[in-house]
């Protein structure tokens, strides 16, 4: 069995089964969190306290007027290499074919070229952040392990990327079980590290919004 | 050694066949560019050529289909009849010699005895090593005891086609005569793959020609093939790369796309993990490749091509065991079974943590009700 072999077949297969457990062991884990019963007089009704949640995971996604100054930086990177990360990762050809394969569809990809161009991008992006996160007094003595391995991850995925595409570093078929192998390390680290945010930050958000509404609060 | 003294030299022997020297310093360039060398090569690769004897060449075959001397005999720089009359001296291949049974082995035996240490072994076929080779026997030999003895004298062994290079279709799984690939039979001695299934006639040819002009062994990739030849993936020198560049794909082998020539990656072309020379040098006289001709590289010059998986599953697609590729259902009973067993583990962890929270609620209130007693 070689790399390229091992990456797609029992790593993946590891690493797929791991991430399921991990997430949905997560959000069972947060769902059934021991709440206090809210015995304070609610303002507004359930219905439109529904709707204040769904409001704010609109409005907390966007930067407060009142502190753009100060967000505006680490807003644009995070919009700008999230965006990256979805042409790069959903867009292009051989990724579809792969994701296809699980859920049994395909849908059209970008020229590699256009995706090829994001891809540079992001990693820049993604320098860019940790440059941030490593020069910013409050960021650094925020970050820990968790910030940094997260960062590494995605970045490894993305580097060896584009080390495939581009053909450099070792024979394709090895840098293709490296990018396939690193694909493997972060659905295994998904669920256990800050990535998980993807699954947490809109019901979380949706959540206070509910909460402040039902205070009587904007949301 | 003292036959070999005796030969004719590579330049004698044209001059003998009335070969015009502007003909042959046609053949020598048409040479010098299929191997990539610059074009002043060429006149050191004649010189080399006219003073060289040729060298004595054994062939054995082993468990293969004889595809391999096919497409030998099917070469056209240099044609067949060329290369083992004028470069090489062919002194046993069982299929192509005309003697046969113990004068062929004779044979064999003779060429082995006059050039040992200088002859160049070529073998095509994997050998069988089970049950101590029995698998494979010629002469009352096993194909295990034929190759150590041929081997042992031999200045360079280049193994032809994948099943000698890598094992190929014989030590596919389940491989049930353990059969191996000749590089890991002959520890110590210089090996050269020319791996295809079969492999391209004028890389081959090549490949032969290139050791008698240079008088060593090619430089080589990590699965010991010339890098001349396998220097560059298939998919990297594809007439049809633009497309894959351009995200046009044939979704099947008679859909539009297809019809307009686009790429065949979707359909589980194995080009861009596949090295050899078959979109540069091609095949018949270089006339097209399986690629040109519609269909799907199957990367039959990489090492366990027939275990990879269908030939029509696309690189990307995950294999998950030997089932092959995963399909939809597949992999969501196994997501959902392992949905089910996060839910388990995560009401389990849940409940521990209440249970937890409160005994240690409970702790204070015990030790407060004891001091009171007191």
């Amino acid at each position: 069995m070689d790399l390229v072999d091992f990456a797609r077949g029992p790593a993946l297969k590891v690493a797929f089964v791991i991430f399921f457990i991990g997430v949905v062991w997560r959000l069972v884990n947060v769902l059934l969190l021991h709440h206090r019963r809210n015995l304070s007089e609610p303002r507004r009704g359930v219905a439109e306290s529904v709707f204040g949640g769904l409001k704010a995971m609109g409005s907390r996604s966007w930067p407060h007027p009142e502190f753009i100054k100060r967000t505006i930086t680490g807003e644009a990177l995070g919009y700008s290499y999230h965006i990256g990360l979805f042409i790069v990762i959903l867009l292009f050809a051989p990724h579809i074919i792969f994701f296809g394969s699980f859920i049994g569809v395909r849908w059209p990809a970008l020229p590699n070229g256009v995706v090829t161009i994001f891809a540079v991008i992001t990693v820049t992006l993604f320098v860019a952040v940790l440059f941030r996160r490593l020069a910013h007094p409050v960021l650094r003595r925020l970050s820990n392990f968790d910030d940094f391995f997260s960062w590494f991850v995605v970045a490894l995925l993305l580097v060896t990327g584009l080390m495939a595409t581009a053909h450099v570093g070792a024979p394709y078929p090895t840098i293709l079980g490296l990018h396939i192998l690193s694909f493997d390390l972060l659905l295994i680290w998904y669920p256990f590290g800050k990535l998980m945010h993807a699954f947490y930050i809109f019901p979380t958000r949706a959540v206070d919004g509910y909460l402040l509404t039902r205070k009587g609060a904007p949301s | 050694m003292a036959r070999l003294e005796l030969e004719p030299t590579i330049g004698e022997l044209l001059d003998r066949q009335g070969v015009s020297r502007r003909s042959f310093f046609k053949y020598c360039t048409a040479m010098a560019s299929l191997l990539a060398l610059p074009p002043l090569a060429a006149r050191a690769m004649a010189e080399q050529l006219l003073a060289a004897r040729r060298p004595s060449v054994i062939y054995l075959s082993f468990q293969e289909c004889t595809g391999c001397l096919e497409s030998l005999t099917r070469s056209f720089a240099p044609t067949i009849e060329n290369l083992i009359f004028n470069v090489v001296s062919l002194d046993y291949d069982d299929t192509l010699m005309a003697a046969a049974g113990a004068q062929a082995e004779q044979a064999r035996e003779q060429a082995m005895r006059a050039n040992y240490g200088k002859y160049l072994l070529v073998v095509d076929g994997a050998v069988p090593t089970g049950d101590g080779g029995v698998y494979h026997c010629a002469a009352g030999r096993t194909g295990l005891d034929i190759l150590a003895t041929c081997a042992k004298g031999a200045a360079a062994i280049v193994c032809v086609g994948t099943c000698a290079s890598f094992g190929g279709l014989p030590s596919a799984d389940p491989n049930p005569t353990d059969a191996r690939a000749i590089s890991t039979l002959v520890p110590g001695k210089p090996v050269v793959n020319v791996s295809g299934c079969p492999p391209i006639p004028e890389v081959i040819a090549g490949t032969l020609l290139q050791y008698v002009t240079s008088g060593r062994v090619p430089d080589l990739d990590e699965h010991l093939r010339p890098t001349v030849f396998f220097g560059n993936s298939i998919h990297d020198r594809c007439y049809r790369r633009p497309f894959y560049d351009q995200g046009k794909f044939a979704k099947t082998f008679d859909d539009a796309g297809a019809r307009n020539g686009w790429c065949l990656y979707e359909l589980g072309c194995k080009g861009p993990t596949t090295y050899n020379a078959c979109a540069t040098v091609k095949w018949n006289n270089a006339v097209s490749f399986p690629i040109q001709s519609g269909h799907p590289c199957l990367g039959c010059a990489e090492p366990d091509f027939w275990d990879h998986g269908s030939f029509y599953s696309p690189i990307p697609s995950p294999r998950w065991g030997k089932a092959g590729e995963v399909s939809p259902a597949q992999a969501g009973a196994i997501a959902a079974g392992a949905a089910v067993a996060g839910a388990a583990i995560g009401v389990g962890s849940v409940l521990l943590g209440r249970r937890r929270i409160a005994r240690r609620q409970q702790e204070p209130k015990s030790q407060s009700d004891k001091g009171n007693e007191e």
